[in-house]
């Protein structure tokens, strides 16, 4: 086990736990956003570079400071580390910058865009983002390209996580796209024009933190933040069969896998439960699905963050307030 | 004349056949480790030695072999870092070429040292006619008993396989060059784990550069002790470096660390000075993601102390007033040069060759290479300039892979050193953009 100071607060986590995940075991706000990061994937992460934080002591039996920010993802912890985050001006700085980097060449087409509301960009960019702009270029863009009938891509808005390239090496048995080219002109793509179709290939849509692959069935349908979701369940022969429903009235608009507060798919579901089961009939419901993020869709079902009540007992009143913290609910 | 090491023999005919270099004395330090020294005893040389990696950074090489792990059951690989693709960077490519068994003779000796029975040389893909040399080199060195099975009966046994890359300068960074050569898209790796411990296919790796492996032969035929007499203090041995640009004679030299810079650039020996006769302006000195300098502060630090070619005085200054001696690919520039201009086509290769994967390095790269190119073609403006150092430093420190680094900083410092020549962009358009017009002093910014 490894105890680390995070933000001023005591966590104790087994040793090779990432940064980000011994502060995802303390909660709230003083967790850092992860855009590549997902922890079902092997590999991810280290990418996006919003998880920066700053190792103020290495470890107990080495005190010296990491010279540079480190990615809390990726970087797993030592007994005795002590890590800024929101404590750290130098962070903040540094994370306003990557988010810049990560929005510059971005269409901001959200107003047509089928992620609006739901959108892990949108969230970053609200909280850690400017309102104007200081980029005067040409915004990037990137040929259109069909990768078949039920995934949309829409490489212009893609941050280049790897999330999808890793969920199709490790949930699909084959993989049929991949980044392509180099620096700024990387795309993803199927090499030669190829449809992406296999029993999981729809989970893509899931794992993508943006509106770069959408539900081609659910396009222009309606907005997320109009529908109600519900968690539902069908006995599945291929997966759990365990999903959320995106309702409007009686009909089922979207189904998707169901995530965990931090926009993680906690079980991936087959194409068949995602794209073919659109009635309710299909469907044992199970009671209104909590969307715990402070995206818009959440603005029906606020709740505040909330952090592990074991840890936040011992705090003093002055921190607790100050980063905004509230038992979470038992 | 100072000491040779590497090219003693450069110009010896047939130097490049076993039988010529072994005439030469070649393949001594391959008898001597094998037969006569534990792998320990090789590594302690080399630690002794103080040499420190000829690839960029200078990590000493010792120091870096002591770290590799030694798991039972899994093998240990040496990979021969020959992706040399920095501009104003072209050593490498002349050592190979000239003399490939110096390359191949390391690659024993090391190896043998470091207990790997499969090593790898990873050549830049455009050098595939030197691909094919060491190739040659290889074939004869297998017939000769200095690979394979069984190594002059020593028992110890070795492949060396040359593989070329794609042509991408990325994987010239070890990380991205052991995911290329798993066949795999070169993006560097997340570290931690280095390459000691997980390296090539998952097993622990050391991975040198050309010049870093081909300096060993000599340390173990003279001692570690011998060689660290060469240079001065922390800086030991020689150094390959490539001189280009507005000198008289360009060309690849091997001094002793420690020689006056001013030697270096003036001598007839060396450079033989500026070109045309005219005025030595500005310099980056180890290859085009190191700092660059003016004249003056390159000859001399800040504080007037003169310089000489070692690691530290070089970086004398830090970040202010110094450079780093880098990979050894020094370019220099005489008053003719737009410091502009040239910011912008360093900045262009960045960003064509940037893997893509970290966001701020990505998008930044870009970014830089898009505003120098306004300010460069007259359609800049004065917050333009600060912008740009501002991009610069967002993309500083914060990316996967040093790239982001050696991307921003040649930019960062045109801006210190120049600014003057970036405000004559914004101020005087029309003069700036015109045919071969350099900016001359502050007389030019005063005036109009
Ligand atoms: C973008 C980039 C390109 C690099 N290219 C080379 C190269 O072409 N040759 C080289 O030897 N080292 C290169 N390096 C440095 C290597 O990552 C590594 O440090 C070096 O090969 C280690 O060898 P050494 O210790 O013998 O110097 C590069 C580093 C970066 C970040
Ligand atoms: S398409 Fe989406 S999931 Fe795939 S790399 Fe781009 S942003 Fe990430
Ligand atoms: S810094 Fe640039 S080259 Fe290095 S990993 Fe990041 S994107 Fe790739
Ligand atoms: S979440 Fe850590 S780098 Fe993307």
């Amino acid at each position: 086990m490894a105890k680390i100071t995070f933000d001023g607060i005591e966590v104790e986590v087994p040793d090779g736990t990432t940064i980000l995940n011994a502060a995802r075991k303390i909660g709230g706000k003083v967790v850092p956003p992860a855009m590549c990061y997902y922890t079902p994937l092997k590999g991810s992460g280290g990418k996006c570079r919003v998880c920066l934080v700053k190792v103020t002591q290495g470890s107990a039996k080495d005190p010296r400071p990491m010279p540079k920010l480190v990615a809390s993802c990726v970087t797993p912890v030592q007994d005795g580390m002590v890590v800024e985050n929101t404590l750290s001006p130098q962070v903040l700085e540094a994370r306003k910058g990557v988010v810049e980097m990560l929005l510059i060449n971005h269409p901001l087409d959200c107003p047509v865009c089928d992620q609006a509301g739901e959108c892990d960009l949108q969230n970053l960019s609200y909280e850690h983002g400017t309102s104007g702009t200081r980029y005067e270029e040409e915004r990037r863009t990137f040929d259109r390209q069909d990768i078949g009938p039920l995934i949309q891509l829409h490489m212009n808005r893609c941050i280049l996580c790897y999330r999808c390239v890793y969920t199709a090496d490790q949930i699909t048995d084959k993989r049929v796209h991949g980044v392509l080219g180099r620096g700024d002109a990387a795309e993803i793509g199927t090499y030669i024009e190829n449809v992406i179709d296999n029993d999981f290939s729809g989970n893509v849509i899931d794992v993508c933190p943006v509106g770069a692959l959408t539900d081609k069935t659910f396009r222009f349908k309606n907005r997320v933040w109009f529908t109600k979701p519900v968690d539902a369940h069908r006995d599945c022969p291929k997966c759990s069969g365990k999903v959320v429903l995106w309702n409007r009235g009686s009909d089922v608009l979207r189904v998707t896998a169901r995530k965990n507060e931090y926009g993680e798919v906690v079980e991936f579901i087959c194409n068949e439960c995602r794209f073919e089961k659109k009635e309710m009939s299909d469907w044992t419901i199970e009671g209104p699905r909590h969307i715990a993020r402070a995206s818009v869709i959440s603005a029906n079902h606020y709740e505040l963050p909330v952090v592990n009540p074991q840890i936040i007992a011992d705090l003093p009143e002055s921190t607790t307030k100050e980063l905004h913290l509230i038992p979470r609910p038992i | 004349m100072g000491l040779k090491i590497l090219t003693e023999h450069i110009n010896v005919p047939g130097i490049d056949t076993l039988e010529t270099y072994r005439k030469m004395g070649g393949y001594r330090s391959v008898e001597k480790a094998l037969k006569t020294m534990t792998p320990e005893e090789v590594v302690e040389e080399v630690k002794k030695s103080g040499l420190r990696g000829r690839g960029g950074a200078g990590f000493p090489t010792g120091l870096k072999w002591s770290f590799l792990a030694k798991p039972e059951g899994k093998p240990r690989y040496l990979v021969c870092n020959a992706d040399e693709s920095e501009p104003g960077t072209f050593k490498d490519r002349v050592l190979m070429e000239k003399i490939p068994h110096a390359l191949i003779e390391g690659m024993i000796t090391s190896s043998y040292a470091l207990g790997a029975r499969t090593s790898y040389i990873y050549i830049r893909g455009e050098l595939m006619f030197v691909l094919r040399i060491l190739e040659k080199a290889i074939a004869e060195c297998y017939a000769a008993g200095l690979l394979g099975e069984n190594i002059l009966g020593s028992g110890y046994s070795l492949d060396l396989h040359v593989h070329p890359g794609g042509g991408a300068y990325i994987c010239g960074e070890e990380t991205a060059l052991l995911e290329s050569l798993e066949g795999k898209r070169g993006n560097p790796r997340n570290k931690p784990p280095f390459p000691a411990v997980w390296g090539l296919y998952g097993c622990p790796t050391v991975v040198n550069n050309v010049e870093s492996i081909a300096s060993v032969p000599w340390i173990v035929n003279n001692t570690g002790d011998e060689y660290a007499k060469i240079g001065v203090g922390r800086s030991t041995g020689t150094k390959l470096i490539s001189a280009s640009g507005h000198i008289n004679n360009p060309g690849v030299y091997e001094i002793e660390l420690g020689l006056p810079v001013e030697e270096f650039l003036f001598s007839d020996e060396y450079c033989g000075g500026i070109w045309k006769g005219r005025k030595f302006k500005a310099i980056v000195a180890g290859g085009s993601s190191v700092p660059i300098l003016t004249g003056e502060l390159f000859l001399k630090t800040a504080e007037g102390t003169p310089r000489v070619m070692t690691y530290e005085s070089l970086s004398e200054g830090g970040f202010v007033s110094g450079t780093m001696l880098g990979s050894g690919g020094f370019i220099v520039m005489d008053d003719t040069t737009c410091i502009v201009r040239n910011t912008w086509n360093f900045s262009r290769f960045y960003h064509h060759e940037s893997c893509g994967q970290c966001s701020p390095c990505r998008e930044g790269t870009g970014w830089m290479e898009k505003i120098l190119h306004r300010l460069e073609h007259g359609h800049g403006n004065m917050h333009d300039i600060d912008l740009l150092v501002n991009v610069s430093k967002q993309i500083e420190g914060n990316t996967i892979c040093p790239l982001g680094d050696a991307a921003a900083w040649p930019v960062a410092s045109a801006v210190r050193h120049f600014r003057d020549e970036f405000e004559w962009h914004v101020k005087h358009p029309e003069k700036a953009t015109a045919p071969g017009a350099v900016y001359s002093g502050a007389e030019d910014l005063a005036f109009a």
